[in-house]
C-alpha cells in the first residue's frame, strides 16, 4: 500500500510513528489574528464562545448595501500611517498578524535570523481591491490614465501581503503567497510545514490573509450568483446548515502564526498551542464553484492518513460551510461519510464572523485551539431550523459544548475551481 | 496693464487665483498627506525636501501625482529637479499655477 492511499492499514501507521523524526514534527508557537469579531486569539475565542457575531451592515461602491464581516484592529501598532496609505489593506493585516504573532511566541526578535524565516500566506485573491479603486479614481478624470497611481504594480503583484510583512520584520528569507481561493488559510500552513522539513527555513510565519470586502466586485460576483446572503439582523446573516440561509456574507481578516520544528520549539522553551500532525489538499476537477463531496472526502482521509490516524481520533472538525445551498449539502455528504459513528463534534466559525476568504481556513483552525485547553466546542450559531439535506448528528448548535477533553482538530478549508484542504492539529504533550 | 494686475492682486486677495503662498500651502498640503508621519513645521524653504523627511523616488511621484490631480498641472521628467526644495517648487510651479482658481 502507498504511503498516501486512502485507506491507512497498520504498517502505514508504523512506518509513520517510526520514521517521523522529531525535526520532522511541527508546531505553532505564536498567534496572530485580526477577526471581525476579535483582534487577538483571546477577545476571538471569548467572543465565539458567547456567541458574539462580528457582521454589520457595510457600503460598498456602486450597489445597495451589503451585509460584511469588518475588522476593526489598529493599523498604526505596527505600521507608520505612511506604511498603511503605501501598502494595501491585506498588507496592513498581514504585518498586524504577523507581528503579533511574533510577541506572542516569545522569540527574541532580535537575535532570530532573518535569512532563515519565511512567510507563507494564503489568499483567496490579490489586487482587485487596488485596480478597483484605480478605475474608480481615473473615472473622475475622464478616464485619464495619467493619474493611475504608480504605486499599483507593488499593491497589486500577488506578493504583497507576504512581502509587506518582509518588510515590517525585516526577513530576508523566502516570501509567498500561497492562491488558493477558499482553502488558503491552510495551504498557507501546510506551505510551512513542507518548507520546514525541507529545510528552506528554521521558522515559518504562515496562515493566511483578506481584504475581499474593500472590492464591490466580490459582493456583486456573489450576489449575481444568487449567493450574497441578505438578513434584517446582520449577525442572524450566516447561517451554516440551516434551511433558511440565503448565502455568503463576505469578511476581511486574517490569521498568522509562528510555525517551527518541535526540536526548536522544545529548545526555547516556547509555548505550543498544538502540532499539525496532517494535511492534504486535492482538487475536484469537475466544476467552476460546485464543490464536490466526494473528492472533499477523499482529502479530510489523505489528511487522516497521512498523520497516522483514524476518523475516531479526530474530537473536532471545524465546517467550512458557507452557508450557500449546495456548499452545506456537499460538505456534509463529506463529513458523514468520513465521521459517521464517530465521536467528533462539528462546528463553524463562518455563523460568527462570515467568510473570511483567504483568512478562512486560518481563523478558523485558530479560534477552536483554546478547545485543546478549555475542553470546549465553540458552536455554530444561527442553527435554527437545520436543513434535512445536511444534518448532522454531532453539530454543536447554538450553544457551546464542553467535550471534557479536545486532543485532535481537523479542520476543511475549500474553495473555487474545486481547491480542497485539510490540516489536522494535535494537542501536545511531553 | 496696471489696471489687470489690480484686478488679478485683487482677485487673488479675494481667494480666486493663486499666489506663492497659497502654492506654498497646496505643496505644503500635498506633503503632509504623502508624509502623515512628519513634523512639517519647521520645514525650511531653502533646504531640500529629502534632507529634512523622508521621501524617496515614490514619494517624489506622489508629488507630480497630486498636483497632476488636483492642479492639472503637467510636470515633464525633465523638469522634477526643480522640486527639489520648497523655494524652487514655489518658484516653478507660480507661472504654471497663477490661473489656477483656490477652491471655496
Amino acid at each position: 500500500m502507498s504511503r498516501y492511499s486512502a485507506q491507512p492499514s497498520a504498517a502505514d501507521l508504523l512506518w509513520k510513528t517510526e520514521t517521523l523524526a522529531l525535526d520532522d514534527r511541527i508546531v505553532i508557537t505564536g498567534i496572530g489574528l485580526a477577526s471581525p469579531n476579535g483582534n487577538n486569539l483571546a477577545e476571538f475565542r471569548q467572543s465565539l464562545l458567547a456567541g458574539k457575531s462580528g457582521v454589520v451592515d457595510y457600503e460598498t461602491r456602486y450597489m445597495p448595501p451589503v451585509l460584511a464581516g469588518v475588522c476593526n484592529f489598529d493599523e498604526l501598532r505596527y505600521q507608520k500611517r505612511k506604511e498603511v496609505r503605501r501598502g494595501t489593506r491585506a498588507g496592513s493585516i498581514a504585518v498586524y498578524c504577523s507581528n503579533e504573532a511574533v510577541v506572542d511566541s516569545g522569540l527574541n526578535w532580535d537575535s532570530v535570523a532573518k535569512d532563515r524565516v519565511g512567510v507563507y500566506l494564503g489568499i483567496t485573491e490579490h489586487g482587485n481591491v487596488e485596480t478597483e479603486n484605480e478605475i474608480y479614481e481615473i473615472s473622475q478624470f475622464g478616464y485619464d490614465t495619467k493619474v493611475w497611481s504608480h504605486h499599483h504594480n507593488p499593491r497589486t503583484v500577488a506578493n504583497n501581503p507576504a512581502g509587506e510583512v518582509t518588510l515590517s520584520l525585516g526577513v530576508t528569507g523566502p516570501h509567498l503567497t500561497i492562491g488558493a481561493a477558499c482553502a488558503a488559510g491552510n495551504a498557507g500552513f501546510i506551505q510551512a510545514v513542507q518548507m520546514l522539513r525541507l529545510g528552506e527555513c528554521d521558522l515559518a510565519i504562515a496562515g493566511g490573509v483578506s481584504e475581499s470586502i474593500h472590492t464591490f466586485g466580490i459582493f456583486a460576483s456573489f450576489q449575481s450568483q444568487g449567493a450574497l446572503a441578505t438578513h434584517e439582523d446582520p449577525t442572524k446573516a450566516c447561517r451554516p446548515f440551516d434551511a433558511q440561509r440565503n448565502g455568503i456574507v463576505v469578511a476581511e481578516g486574517g490569521g498568522i502564526c509562528t510555525v517551527e520544528r518541535l526540536t526548536d520549539a522544545l529548545a526555547r522553551g516556547a509555548t505550543i498551542y498544538g502540532e499539525i500532525i496532517g494535511h492534504a489538499m486535492n482538487s475536484d476537477a469537475s466544476d467552476f464553484v460546485l464543490p464536490n463531496s466526494t473528492r472533499q472526502a477523499e482529502c479530510v482521509r489523505l489528511a487522516l492518513s497521512r498523520a497516522g490516524i483514524s476518523a475516531g481520533d479526530v474530537d473536532l472538525v471545524s465546517s467550512h460551510a458557507t452557508a450557500t445551498e449546495q456548499g452545506d449539502i456537499e460538505e456534509a455528504k463529506a463529513l458523514k461519510a468520513v465521521f459517521e459513528g464517530t465521536q467528533a463534534a462539528i462546528n463553524n466559525t463562518k455563523s460568527f464572523i462570515g467568510h473570511a476568504m483567504g483568512a478562512a481556513g486560518a481563523l478558523e483552525l485558530l479560534g477552536n485551539l483554546p478547545s485543546f485547553d478549555d475542553g470546549i466546542a465553540h458552536a455554530t450559531i444561527n442553527l435554527e431550523n437545520p436543513d434535512s439535506r445536511c444534518v448532522l448528528p454531532n453539530l454543536v448548535a447554538n450553544e457551546p459544548r464542553n467535550m471534557g477533553e479536545v486532543n485532535c482538530i481537523l479542520n476543511n478549508s475549500f474553495g473555487m475551481l474545486g481547491i480542497n484542504s485539510v490540516v489536522i492539529v494535535k494537542k501536545y504533550e511531553f | 496693464m496696471k489696471q489687470v494686475f489690480r484686478a488679478v492682486e485683487t482677485m487673488s486677495a479675494r481667494g480666486f487665483l493663486m499666489t506663492g503662498v497659497e502654492i506654498r500651502q497646496a505643496v505644503l498640503e500635498i506633503l503632509e498627506r504623502i508624509a502623515p508621519d512628519e513634523d512639517l513645521s519647521g520645514l525650511d524653504d531653502a533646504v531640500a525636501f529629502r534632507e529634512q523627511m523622508e521621501l524617496d523616488s515614490m514619494d517624489f511621484l506622489d508629488i507630480v501625482m497630486e498636483l497632476r490631480k488636483g492642479y492639472r498641472v503637467q510636470i515633464p521628467e525633465e523638469d522634477y529637479h526643480n522640486l527639489n526644495t520648497m523655494q524652487s517648487t514655489v518658484e516653478y510651479l507660480t507661472p504654471k499655477m497663477k490661473d489656477v482658481p483656490v477652491a471655496g
